[in-house]
This record gives structure tokens, C-alpha cells and sequence, in this order.
């Protein structure tokens, strides 16, 4: 049990090695153990959530061991990073499925690819040291830009560059930023650092160079146009581990480093973020109407999304904390989901143009069940997930300012339109494109991907308290230091 | 156990018959929701009885739902009297219409899908009023509009019915938005949306101010001027109305259930349930009063002149709801719910007679290709002539009448003893219940008198409807009759305080039910004039002198288009909201993003290959490259760091 984590992290690199011993024509081969590893460790990891102790804020399943002189292998997890270790390893072995027929040129560097990154992204989550922490972060991309680029569309190359421009810029300024903050504090212990107490002005320029990796990440407007470019030109699996994972290492970031760490600089960029956050909403949300290419469409509708996410973690508040984590776990279930089901019609008619489509329902009722349950989710609807989330962000902004609120607010009307003019334009309306007369509904296989999201939408959604529960003593903690921290800050500066 | 009963029966039945529908067959699925239904509805009388005039009040807790901080809420039931009345109303109508629609929906070969959402509409509807917090009330409210979209676009080839289900969705979005942050409004002030600490704490915060947007304003009348905001998309009232018409492309059974009696009432029940806050803002319920009778009037006016049988009565629904809110704002809540009681009753026969007329028509919804039915179809007939006498007021001052002689009468009484500037809302309800008694007798007269303007095939096939749909309209007739006498000494009568118990509340200085009694004679007198012209004036228009109407329509054209068009209202949002929407996300998409970002970006990217090209070609182009230029430099930065850290140690 003691080095559960570590296991849980490196288990998929395992599974990667297996594969690649592999011959290179053993497609069914490759695909198998790759299901299986994802499957393994995404049951050892609910191992974790069995034995979390929900009472304290402190990290769990701690292993530490020396490594590179002052930087140490250690890894920990607490009520934050716990479930979206989760998250990562459940997603896992459904886009493994969804790479399954979809995906025909070399499938075994393709599971190969995902493995890694599962690996990387579980490490990310787990790290209890800055350069362990950088490393996964950072390590991620690699994994990520080839899936986009071998087993991209068309413009891969163009879209892989610019994702690379823009996270070049960002990962510079923060591995600056964590250097620096090593010369301050002798350590690049996590949780040392999280109980440094660093200079004001100081906290001010490491929040900005730590805020220009995640906001590239998350992403935060305006630095978000490579995401709808990533997401057009990746292949559905690279979609959905990119839309459920990689965004949210961003929102981790913040909540892990920049909140915790420099809560004075937090406290003064907040009106920054909230104004952000507000034109990505609303921004987004419009640009999100008038796309004519499904995958666009969603990709938008995630930065809109994820504007909640950096509104309510600057609100400081639990209310506003506790929704920012639900509102990621909730877009990770809801946004992988919708780029499942944009898979499951891609694979069938080779074009993600809304006007190719119309009146599916007619021929796959299920595929528009399920559909309509993602599409209620995006939009907010109370009894699934996305609601949760989105409403305890905005009553944490109400309370930090009404005006934040009253702009963010327009969301439910906003995602309301372009989430049904979509499902429209695509599920309804009458049959007549002659080639969509033979459509067939979802198979075994995509029910088995779309089911277990469609059901743990509704579950969390109407019952949230297992995840509530397990953030609320570690987001407690954030808030009262954040509080402690900005209230002295407060006082005229007296000698 | 009974109360739980009550709510989750109906989602039982949508649970079965959406997901195994197609399995266990049509027919099943329509009896096994319908059965359930109508135990839910039995078992809502013992509860009303129990509850109403035994003067219990309870609280079921279901299950924890969103906990964070000092947000503490829970799934759990709340019956009190108000409750116990919209729990009858709901399920009542809900499994007449159940019944209905297995004659109606007969030759829909997707039947168990329409049980399906008509079980979970009464599921959400049931969970609204019995809500215990103002979350769950959310939940319901959006819950009822999601059953709502989905039903209005149940034919979803139609193109119309596509439309008119997002265009609901979205309106009520819009109302929800003000919902939403007056919950949050409400949170913020008292730490709490739970209906028990937020009543207890609202007198404490009388007069007191708050921010809003910039604003110093009155913290409750804020707050209630944003829930109310709910109030108006989901109950249809002025500039958020324009769903509820197109809402008639979906099935007649469903705009009977839905988009007249109960879903279309929540936001008077909204308002009745948070009396304790509104009663407090006085300023906010002069804006329900003032709303309530502009859209009293607005929708009577439109509804003259309407031709679909379905939107003259959509029209009047919407006219009937504006009299509910001016109740409301006048004090009169108890007065309120009565209407919304009795109306229930009327307005679903109205539908689901009109209903069985566009069956009998073979879906025909033109009044100008109806007249002469009378005699083809009589039992319909009967129904809808009841249904009329009930809408229109009809009764004997002092003696007796039919349902809406009473609830009506009551609320433009209260709305005289109210006192508003220049008696503005008890005139504008007394021209709307002449306006009312036209509509409603040209729409009558249309259909079933006179020589026939349908073609002779329809007209010799037209038929009366089968049983499942006339008991429905027999039971309803009965409410429609009776609703109003039986039941009005509880409601807004001697009984009133003892049957509302704490449910309503009425501050010290309200006394408008005692008011209301003492107006003058001719007060009383004038909604029967009124309701006697408008019949007069639509039986020489439709019966007497036939060719009337047109010349009417000739001599005030601008004002019969004017009319005709809706106030123009439709074309006012589209140009003022959905072009622009439309045409400033494209400018974001390809200036913003386009343009600027990504004109910088690429700019400085073709800056940098053009410096760097240079010296190394490394801008490839290829992802590998990209990949392992990170990976040395991370080593390289790596090794730096180590390096660093070591000396750092040596130093210290």
C-alpha cells in the first residue's frame, strides 16, 4: 500500500514496454493489453478512494526517496489531486476504446503514446515536488503532440506548432519562476513550499510566470485559439484525453500552486481573472454559435467551460473552490463525452460538418439519447453534473462581486442556445441526406464507452456528494490560509 | 411513504417507459404510466384532504444533495397546504391527460417515448412544488423546461416544432438567469436557500441595502425582482412571453398538461411560495402587479384576432396568468392559487377539447376551415361550451357560478380594493375579460356553428372522439363547474386562514382579503358587464352578420396587423437579439480569433523562423523535432538546476 501511487503512475509505462516488445502487425494484440493495463490501474487507483482518510487536509500516500540532490522522487496525493488521478485512470480504458477501430495505422505506437501519457498525467496529478512536477507537466506534451500529429487530420502540423508556440512561452516562464522560488526557500518540497510564506512582490512575479503555463493550458482566453485548432486535427481518443486531462492540469495548477503558494499576488490578479474569465464565457460562448464544425463547436464551449474553473478558484471561497474542482471533474465526463459521441458519427460519415448531418434520431435513437444527456449536461441543467459545478462557482462569485456574477451568469443562456441549436442542426429535423440512410446506431462497443459517462452524469449530478466529501477538507484548508494570508495584507502596511 | 409515493410514481413510469419502451411494446408502456399516475393522483386527494383541511404540515428527507461551506442542501419533500393544491392540480390533470393521450397519440408510433417525457414532466413538475429549498425548486423549474423543449419538439421533423422547442428552452433561460442569481442573491444575504431559514431571517433585513452590479438597491426587492424574473419566462408574462405560442407546435395534450394548467403556473406558485420574501418588497410586488395586467391586456388583444384554435387559447393562458401575478401583487396569493386552481380545470378542457376537435378534424388547427361541427362532434361540443362558461366567468353574483365566475371575479375585486394608480390594473383586467369573453365565444362560434368553411371529405369524416378521450373532458367538465363553488370558502373564502395555514404569508399591514369585500356594487358588477358585451359583440361578429369581422379587419388594418403580428415582438428579438448574437460570434471567430490573435501568433511564429532559419533550421515543421528540441532543453535546464543546487548547498 505505501507505494500505491507509484504503482498507479508507472503501471502504464509497463503496459507501454509489453507493447513495444510487440510485432509490429499485432494490432489486436497491442489494443488488448493496453485495455487491460488502463483497466488495472484504473482499479488499483479506486484503491486509492477506498482508503482516503476524507477528515484530513494533508497529503496521502506519501513515498518519498532521493533523487537528484535536493530534488526527491516524492509523490502524495490529497482531496484535489485524488480525483482527478481518477478521473485520468477511468478515462483511460475508454479511450482506448475509442481507439478502437478508429485508429488503424500504427496501433501500437498509438497505445504506446497513451500509455505514456497516462503515466504522465497520473504523475502530474501525484507530484509532491516542483521538478517532479514539471517534468510530468511538461513530459505530457510529447505523448500528446504525436498523437496529434501522426494521427491527426490534415492541418496536424499546423495545429501541433502553434500549441507548441504558445506552451513553449509558458513552460519557460515557469520553470524560471521554480527556480527562483528554490533560491528563496532551499527546497522544491511541495508542501514545504506550500507553507513558505514568500515575499509580496516576489509572489507577484511567480504568479505571473506560473499563470502563463496554465493559463495556456486551461485554456484561459485570449491565449486559447491553439485548443480548437488541437482538437479539429486530433484523432477522437487525443480529443478526449486532451479535453478531460490536459485542460485540467491548468486548473490543478492554480489551485495547487498559485492559490496556495502566492495567495497575496492571487488576491491582486483576481479582478484580472474574473474579467478574463467572463470574456471567455461569454466570448466563447458566442463564437461557440456560429462554428459549423462540430468539433470546434465543443472545443469553444470548453473554454467557456473552463472560464468557471479560474472564476472560482480566484474567489477564494469554499463554495467557489469546491465548484471550480467539480466543474473540472464534471467537464472531464461531460467534454470527453461529447467528443465520443462527435467520434462515434465521425467514424461513420468521415466529416465533422454540422450541416452533413440532420434528423440522426430517426435511424439511432440511442446515439440521441445519449447525446441529449451530454447536451442537457453542457448546458448546465440541475440533475447532472455541469450544473453543480457552474452554480456553486457563480454563488462564490455573487459574494465576491455581483457584477462578476451577473456577466458569468449569462452562460445559461448562452450555452443554452448554441448546445441545442447543435443537437438540433445534427439529431432532429427530418432524414433526407441519402447518405445517412444506412446510419447505424451505437455498437456494443460505443455503448459500453458512452454508458458508464452517461450514468455517472446523472449519479454525480444528483447525488455529488462522494466528490463534495472528498475535496471539502483540503479546499477548507486552501481557504482558510488564502484567507489568512490576504487578511494581514489588507492592513496598511505599518511599520 | 405517500408523499414520496406521490413524486416518484411518475418517474418510475418515465424511467420504464423511455428506457424499455421499445422493448415491452406502446401499449403497456401508456397503461403502466398512466396507472401510475392515477394512483399518484388518488393518493394526492387523501393527501390534500389530510394535509389541507387537517392542518398538517411535513417534511420528508430524501437524500443529501450539494453540500459546500455553509451550502447545506438536501432532496426532500415539503407539504403544506400550498403543496397539498398544486400536488392535486398536477396530478389530476396529469393522468386525465395520460388517459387522453392514449386515444389522441393512437396512431404515433412512438408512444412509449411521449409517456415517457409526459411521466417525467409530471416527475420534475412534482418535485418543484414539493421542494423544500430553493436548489431543488431550480431543479424542478429546469426540469419541467427540459420536459417541456422536449415535448414541443416531439415531432422533430417538423421544422416549426424544432424552432419552438429551443426558442422555449432559451426563453426560459433567460428567465432562469434572473432565477439563478436571485438564489444566489439570497444566499448571499442569508447563508442559506432553505425556504425555513431564509423566511425566518427576511424580516431582518427590511430596508436594509446591498450592491448589485454596481448599484446601492433595496436587498429584497433585488432579490425578489430577479427570482421574479423566473417567474415571468416560465410563466409566459410580457417581453418573455413569446415561447408560449409557438409552444402549440407540440401535441394538444401536452399544451393542455404543460402550457396551461400546471407548468406555465409555476411562477405564480413561485411567487405564493416565497410570500415571506415578496411580501416584504413592496416595490417588487407593485412590478408583479404591473406585469401581471400589461400582460393580462397584451394577451387578451392578440388572442381577438388569432385564427389556430390551439393559439387563441395559448393567448388566453397567458392573459389568465398575467390576472394570477396581478393577484399575487396585490397581496391576494390565497386568490391566486384559487385561479390557478379552477383554471387548471378550464383551461386543460379548453386543450384537450380543442384537441378533440383537431382529431376529429384530422389535425386541421384553422378556425377559417372549421364552423358547423356542433353536430358532428356534440359531446366535444358540450365540453367546450363548459369550458367557455368557465373561462369567460359565468355565474350569478352572491349565488353561484361557474369555476372562473369565482376565482376570477375575486382577483379583479382585489385588484380594485388594491388601489393602484388611476385603478390601472382593475380596468386593464376588466378590458381583458371583455376581451376574453370575445375571443372565447369567437372561438366557439367559429368551430361550431354556422355552415361549414371545412372541405366536404373532412367534414363527413369528422368524428366524436373515443372514450379515453371524453372521460377525460367529463371529468374535467365537472372541475370546470364545480371547482370554484365547492371549494371557494377554503380557499378565498371563511376557511381562507385556516386552510392556508403557514403556507401563505400575509404581512401585518395586508389585509386585502377583507378589502376586497368592501368595494362598491357596481365594482363587482362591471367583469359580468363586461364578459355580457363581449359575448354580445362576438355573436353579431360570428353568428348575426358573418361579414362583419373582415370589414372590421379592413377599416382598422394597421391595428388588425399590428395584432395579428404580436405586438411585432418576435420580429423586435430577432432583430435586436439573434441577428446581433449571430453576427458578433462570427466577429469574434474570424476578427478575434482569427485576425488578431492568430495574426499574432503566426506573425510572431514566422518572426522566429525567419531569425532562427537562419542559424539552424529547426522550425522543420516536423512534431519530432519540436519534441525532442523540449526534451534537451528541459535536460539542459535540468542539469542547470542540479548543478545550481549543489553550489547552493556548498554556499550555505
Amino acid at each position: 500500500m505505501s507505494n500505491l501511487l507509484s504503482v498507479v503512475t508507472f503501471l502504464p509505462l509497463v503496459g507501454a514496454l509489453l507493447i513495444a516488445f510487440l510485432n509490429a502487425d499485432a494490432k489486436s494484440n497491442a489494443r488488448w493489453i493496453a485495455f487491460w493495463t488502463t483497466l488495472i490501474t484504473f482499479l488499483l487507483s479506486l484503491l486509492i478512494w477506498w482508503n482516503f482518510d476524507y477528515t484530513t487536509a494533508n497529503f496521502q500516500f506519501v513515498e518519498e526517496h532521493a533523487w537528484l540532490g535536493p530534488i526527491r522522487y516524492k509523490m502524495g496525493v490529497d482531496g484535489i489531486s485524488m480525483l482527478l488521478v481518477i478521473l485520468t485512470t477511468f478515462l483511460m480504458p475508454i479511450t482506448i476504446l475509442a481507439c478502437w477501430e478508429s485508429i488503424q495505422q500504427r496501433v501500437k505506437e498509438c497505445m504506446i503514446a497513451f500509455l505514456v501519457l497516462e503515466t504522465l498525467m497520473v504523475g502530474a496529478f501525484c507530484a509532491l515536488d516542483l521538478v517532479l512536477f514539471y517534468l510530468f507537466f511538461e513530459g505530457g506534451l510529447i505523448p500528446m503532440f504525436l498523437i496529434i500529429g501522426i494521427w491527426g487530420g490534415k492541418r496536424r502540423v499546423y495545429a501541433s506548432f502553434k500549441f507548441f508556440l504558445y506552451t513553449l512561452l509558458g513552460s519557460v516562464l515557469m520553470l524560471l519562476a521554480m527556480m527562483a522560488m528554490y533560491w528563496y526557500a532551499g527546497t522544491t518540497d511541495v508542501p514545504a513550499l506550500l507553507n513558505t510564506k514568500f515575499p509580496a512582490d516576489m509572489q507577484w512575479w511567480l504568479w505571473l510566470a506560473f499563470a502563463a503555463s496554465f493559463a495556456v493550458k486551461l485554456p484561459m482566453w485570449p491565449v486559447h485559439t491553439w485548443l480548437p485548432d488541437a482538437h479539429v486535427e486530433a484523432p477522437t481518443g487525443g480529443s478526449v484525453i486532451l479535453a478531460a486531462i490536459l485542460l485540467k492540469l491548468g486548473g490543478y495548477g492554480f489551485l495547487r500552486f498559485s492559490l496556495p503558494m502566492f495567495p497575496i499576488a492571487s488576491e491582486q490578479f483576481a479582478p484580472l481573472v474574473f474579467t478574463l474569465s467572463i470574456v471567455a464565457i461569454i466570448y466563447t460562448s458566442l463564437v461557440a454559435l456560429v462554428q459549423e464544425d462540430m468539433k470546434k463547436l465543443i472545443a469553444y464551449s470548453s473554454i467557456a467551460h473552463m472560464g468557471f474553473v479560474t472564476m472560482g478558484i480566484f474567489t477564494g471561497s469554499q463554495q467557489g473552490i469546491d465548484g471550480a474542482m467539480f466543474q473540472m471533474l464534471s467537464h472531464g465526463i461531460v467534454s470527453a463525452a461529447l467528443f465520443l459521441c462527435v467520434g462515434v458519427i465521425y467514424d461513420r460519415m468521415h466529416t465533422r460538418e454540422i450541416s452533413a448531418y440532420g434528423g440522426l434520431v430517426e435511424r439511432m435513437p440511442n446515439y440521441a439519447f445519449a447525446f441529449m444527456v451530454f447536451t442537457m449536461a453542457n448546458t448546465g441543467l440541475p440533475g447532472t453534473t455541469g450544473f453543480v459545478g457552474e452554480f456553486l462557482t457563480l454563488m462564490a462569485a455573487f459574494k465576491v462581486n455581483t457584477t462578476v456574477a451577473l456577466f458569468a451568469t449569462t452562460s445559461v443562456i448562452l450555452s443554452a442556445c448554441y448546445a441545442l441549436y447543435l443537437y438540433r442542426r445534427i439529431i432532429f429535423g427530418a432524414l433526407e441526406k441519402p447518405s445517412l440512410k444506412a446510419i447505424l446506431d451505437l455498437s456494443p462497443r460505443e455503448i459500453a464507452i458512452l454508458g458508464p459517462l452517461a450514468l455517472l452524469t446523472i449519479f454525480y449530478g444528483i447525488y455529488p456528494a462522494p466528490v463534495l466529501d472528498v475535496t471539502a477538507a483540503s479546499v477548507k484548508n486552501i481557504v482558510q490560509n488564502y484567507e489568512a494570508a490576504v487578511k494581514p495584507a489588507a492592513a496598511p502596511l505599518a511599520p | 411513504m405517500i408523499y414520496t409515493a406521490i413524486v416518484f410514481l411518475p418517474l418510475i413510469g418515465a424511467l420504464v417507459a423511455g428506457l424499455f419502451g421499445r422493448v415491452i411494446g406502446d401499449r403497456p408502456s401508456e397503461i403502466f404510466t398512466t396507472a401510475l399516475l392515477m394512483i399518484a393522483a388518488v393518493l394526492s386527494w387523501v393527501v390534500f384532504v389530510q394535509v389541507g383541511f387537517g392542518h398538517e404540515t411535513h417534511k420528508v428527507q430524501v437524500m443529501r444533495w450539494i453540500t459546500s461551506g455553509e451550502l447545506d442542501t438536501s432532496w426532500s419533500l415539503r407539504i403544506d397546504t400550498l403543496t397539498s393544491v398544486m400536488l392535486v392540480v398536477v396530478t389530476t390533470v396529469s393522468s386525465l391527460v395520460h388517459l387522453y393521450s392514449i386515444g389522441y397519440m393512437s396512431d404515433d408510433d412512438s408512444r412509449s417515448r411521449f409517456f415517457a417525457y409526459l411521466s417525467f414532466f409530471t416527475f420534475a413538475m412534482l418535485m418543484l412544488v414539493t421542494s423544500d429549498n430553493l436548489l431543488q425548486m431550480f431543479f424542478g423549474w429546469e426540469g419541467v423546461g427540459l420536459a417541456s423543449y422536449l415535448l414541443i419538439g416531439f415531432w422533430y421533423k417538423k421544422p416549426e416544432a424544432n424552432a419552438a422547442a429551443i426558442k422555449a428552452f432559451v426563453v426560459n433561460r433567460v428567465g432562469d438567469f434572473g432565477f439563478a442569481l436571485g438564489i444566489f442573491g439570497l444566499f448571499f444575504v442569508f447563508q442559506s436557500i432553505n425556504f425555513d431559514a431564509v423566511f425566518a431571517a427576511a424580516p431582518t433585513v427590511v430596508g436594509k441595502t446591498m450592491m448589485f452590479a454596481g448599484y446601492e438597491v433595496d436587498t429584497l426587492t433585488v432579490i425578489s425582482l430577479l427570482l421574479f424574473m423566473g417567474a415571468m419566462g416560465k410563466s409566459a408574462q410580457f417581453l418573455l412571453h413569446t415561447w408560449l405560442p409557438d409552444a402549440m407546435e407540440g401535441p394538444t395534450p401536452v399544451s393542455a398538461l404543460i402550457h396551461a394548467a400546471t407548468m406555465v403556473t409555476a411562477g405564480v406558485f413561485m411567487v405564493a411560495r416565497l410570500s415571506p420574501i415578496f411580501e416584504l418588497a413592496p416595490n417588487a410586488l407593485a412590478f408583479v402587479t404591473g406585469v401581471g395586467a400589461l400582460t393580462a391586456f397584451f394577451a387578451a388583444t392578440v388572442g381577438l384576432v388569432q385564427n389556430d384554435i390551439k393559439r387563441v387559447i395559448a393567448y388566453s393562458t397567458c392573459s389568465q396568468l398575467g390576472y394570477m401575478f396581478v393577484a399575487c401583487g396585490v397581496g391576494a396569493y390565497g386568490v391566486a392559487i384559487f385561479h390557478l386552481f379552477t383554471h387548471a380545470f378550464f383551461k386543460a378542457l379548453l386543450f384537450l377539447g380543442a384537441g378533440s376537435v383537431i382529431h376529429a378534424m384530422h389535425h386541421e388547427q384553422d378556425m377559417r376551415n372549421m364552423g358547423g361541427l356542433r353536430s358532428k362532434i356534440p359531446l366535444t361540443f358540450w365540453a367546450m361550451t363548459i369550458g367557455t362558461l368557465a373561462l369567460t366567468g359565468v355565474g350569478i353574483p352572491h349565488v353561484i357560478g361557474f369555476a372562473g365566475f369565482h376565482s376570477k371575479d375575486a382577483i379583479i375585486e382585489a385588484a380594485y380594493a388594491a388601489n393602484t394608480p388611476n385603478q390601472y390594473a382593475y380596468w386593464s383586467l376588466v378590458i381583458a375579460a371583455f376581451m376574453t369573453s370575445f375571443y372565447s365565444w369567437r372561438l366557439v362560434f367559429m368551430t361550431f356553428f354556422g355552415k361549414t368553411r371545412a372541405d366536404h371529405h373532412t367534414f363527413d369524416h369528422a368524428h366524436e372522439s373515443p372514450p379515453t378521450m371524453l372521460i377525460p373532458l367529463g371529468v374535467l367538465s365537472l372541475g370546470a363547474i364545480a371547482s370554484g363553488f365547492v371549494f371557494k370558502d377554503y380557499f378565498i373564502g371563511h376557511e381562507e386562514a385556516a386552510f392556508w395555514g403557514a403556507s401563505l404569508f400575509r404581512a401585518e399591514s395586508n389585509h386585502i382579503l377583507h378589502e376586497m369585500h368592501q368595494i362598491p356594487a357596481w365594482v363587482g358588477l362591471a367583469p359580468l358587464v363586461a364578459m355580457v358585451i363581449g359575448f354580445v359583440i362576438a355573436w353579431l361578429y360570428y353568428i348575426q352578420m358573418p361579414w362583419l369581422p373582415a370589414a372590421t379587419a379592413r377599416a382598422f388594418r394597421p391595428l388588425y396587423l399590428f395584432l395579428l403580428n404580436k405586438w411585432y415582438i418576435d420580429e423586435l428579438y430577432d432583430w435586436l437579439f439573434v441577428k446581433p448574437a449571430f453576427a458578433i460570434g462570427r466577429l469574434f471567430w474570424k476578427g478575434g480569433d482569427g485576425a488578431i490573435i492568430d495574426g499574432t501568433i503566426d506573425g510572431t511564429a514566422a518572426g522566429i523562423a525567419r531569425i532562427t532559419g537562419r542559424v539552424v533550421k529547426i522550425q522543420t515543421g516536423y512534431m519530432y523535432h519540436y519534441a525532442f528540441a523540449m526534451l534537451i532543453g528541459v535536460a539542459a535546464l535540468l542539469t542547470w538546476l542540479t548543478y545550481n543546487a549543489g553550489l547552493m548547498g556548498v554556499v550555505r
